[in-house]
């Protein structure tokens, strides 16, 4: 099939500097990145890095000073409205149910009430969630709300998934629940996927491919294809590919660290 | 159930306790009706002049509801105005705090020279004073809207209608509710004050033709039901908030155990 080597998210010399009081801090120089479709690729890189400057650039909301966008096979540099998002706070509206937030989702998106409403319900019943289909958010488990922040991103009929660190506010018990769930939601849909973490366990347990990003200014260190079969069993960890990787990812966010003398 | 009357004994009980004291100390120091009547003597006249204080009451009651309801929607789209543009903003808040500091008593009167003796001065004035708090609430909720959903907006391309519609809006209503209410309580003094100045009809005009006959008694009837639709006004409000605001926990009060 020529769609799975399709191209969905493409970014090209991405370049980006702040100026904050007559200094200027460049944040993101050249970066790089394609994610083709159906394909789970991660960004990991360490904090302040920029990977939030970089999303908001492929979300439109900021424009980069060089460099280019392509979502979709066109030109999307400063144009909003072709992702759909997860952040790390669940970021759901306390004034609407659980259904009624997926379905404003997918209303900014274009889709119809009517259609909307239905998918969410449907959606809901799928990851049984449908008991609380018509509860307020605040109500829900933390894991749950990202659950249903995670089905609202899923179901936006858009190019790519942008998965801004959305594992990083829970405890690590409800973490690895999440983990696990989204590897199995994922293998199922296998859309376009771009998800940001700290965490190397997290990124080689997800991923296709696994792109390492320096300190700020970030550039990309090395990009890494990720070897487990798919679909992923639980124990991956246990593999001594998996150890290899991790050192290997660990000594490059240290290096790029050291470079920087934190 | 048994809490909120439990909660509404000691008011109750103050109010009460009140009366029986003014009746007592009418009663025991022989004082004139004409100085000060007693709550028997005031409830004797609102009985007897039950008609036409309720046809009064009606015509304050309904230009004190055109009025709000007017001052709040200029209240409201000026808010989004202001929101959406700063400049508009800070070109105008500086005339509308001034605007808002001229007294009632002195703007009346010349509206009544420019406008006439109709509905139309009562209105205005009406509009003048119930705009200001709402205006003010409403602008101050559109920009308190949590920054992370607004990022999340943002970041999914939510254009400005659908960032006003779906998340200021909601986020404001609980600012454009505490608006609402101040405005709704002292909306009807308002327009007391608007009839008072001149007119045929409403409670101000009645209280203004008592006061000139010296009939006490019914000038406190007059407040009486100025009071009671100060409290309407308000209780209208804050029903129509608790309706609509329902996304928030319900308050946990203190010694009730049931939320």
């Amino acid at each position: 099939m020529t769609d799975e080597n399709r191209v969905q998210l493409e970014a090209v010399d991405v370049a980006k500097r702040f100026r904050r009081g007559g200094r200027t801090f460049p944040v993101l120089e050249r970066v790089s990145l394609t994610v083709r479709a159906g394909e789970f690729v991660t960004l990991i890189g360490p904090s302040g890095s920029g990977k939030s400057t970089l999303f908001r650039i492929i979300g439109g909301v900021e424009r980069p000073d060089s460099g280019r966008i392509r979502i979709g096979g066109r030109d999307t540099t400063g144009e909003r409205g072709h992702i759909s998002y997860m952040p790390q706070q669940p970021s759901l509206f306390p004034w609407l149910s659980v259904r009624g937030n997926i379905a404003a989702a997918l209303a900014v998106a274009g889709v119809g009430k009517a259609e909307a409403e239905r998918q969410a319900a449907e959606w809901l019943e799928r990851i049984g969630l449908g008991g609380v289909a018509n509860e307020y958010p605040r109500v829900l488990s933390g894991g749950m709300q990202q659950r249903v922040s995670f089905l609202r991103a899923l179901l936006m009929p858009r190019a790519v998934m942008c998965l801004d660190e959305p594992f990083a506010a829970l405890d690590a018990l409800t973490r690895a629940d999440m983990q696990a769930w989204l590897l199995r939601m994922w293998e199922r849909e296998r859309r376009s996927v771009l998800f940001v973490t700290h965490s190397i366990e997290e990124a080689l347990m997800l991923s296709d491919r696994i792109y390492v990003l320096s300190a700020s200014p970030a550039v990309v260190l090395r990009e890494i294809e990720v070897p487990f079969a798919r679909p992923r069993r639980a124990d991956v960890w246990k593999e001594p590919a998996f150890t290899a990787l991790k050192s290997e990812i660990l000594e490059l966010l240290a290096g790029g660290n050291a470079r920087d003398g934190v | 159930m048994e809490n909120k009357w439990r909660r509404a004994l000691p008011p109750a009980a103050a109010i009460v306790l009140f009366a029986a004291v003014w009746q007592a100390v009418c009663a025991l120091f022989d004082i004139d009706p004409w100085t000060l009547p007693s709550p028997a003597q005031i409830a004797r006249t609102m009985a007897g002049d039950a008609p036409r204080l309720m046809s009064q009451m009606g015509a304050t009651l309904r230009l004190t509801f055109e009025g709000l309801a007017l001052g709040v929607s200029v209240g409201v789209v000026s808010a989004v105005l202001f929101h959406w543009i700063p400049a508009v903003r800070s070109a105008l808040s500086p005339i509308l705090v001034m605007a808002q500091n001229v007294p009632v008593i002195a703007l009346g009167p010349l509206l009544i020279v420019w406008f006439g003796f109709g509905l139309t001065p009562k209105l205005i004035l009406l509009v003048l004073v119930c705009y200001f708090p709402v205006a003010w609430s409403m602008m101050t909720g559109l920009g308190q809207a949590e920054p992370q959903l607004r990022e999340y907006m943002a970041m999914i391309g939510a254009g400005r209608w659908e960032t006003l519609l779906r998340l200021e809006l909601p986020a404001s209503l609980p600012y454009f509710f505490s608006g609402l209410k101040i405005t709704a309580a002292y909306s009807i003094s308002s327009a007391i004050v608007a009839e008072w100045l001149g007119g045929s009809e409403g409670i101000g005009h009645y209280l203004v033709l008592k006061e000139k006959g010296f009939d006490t008694p019914a000038v406190f009837a007059a407040i009486v039901c100025i009071v009671a639709g100060s409290l309407l006004f308000y209780g209208l409000a804050a029903l129509l908030e608790r309706l609509i605001i329902r996304w928030r926990p319900e308050p946990q009060r203190r010694g009730g155990g049931a939320g």
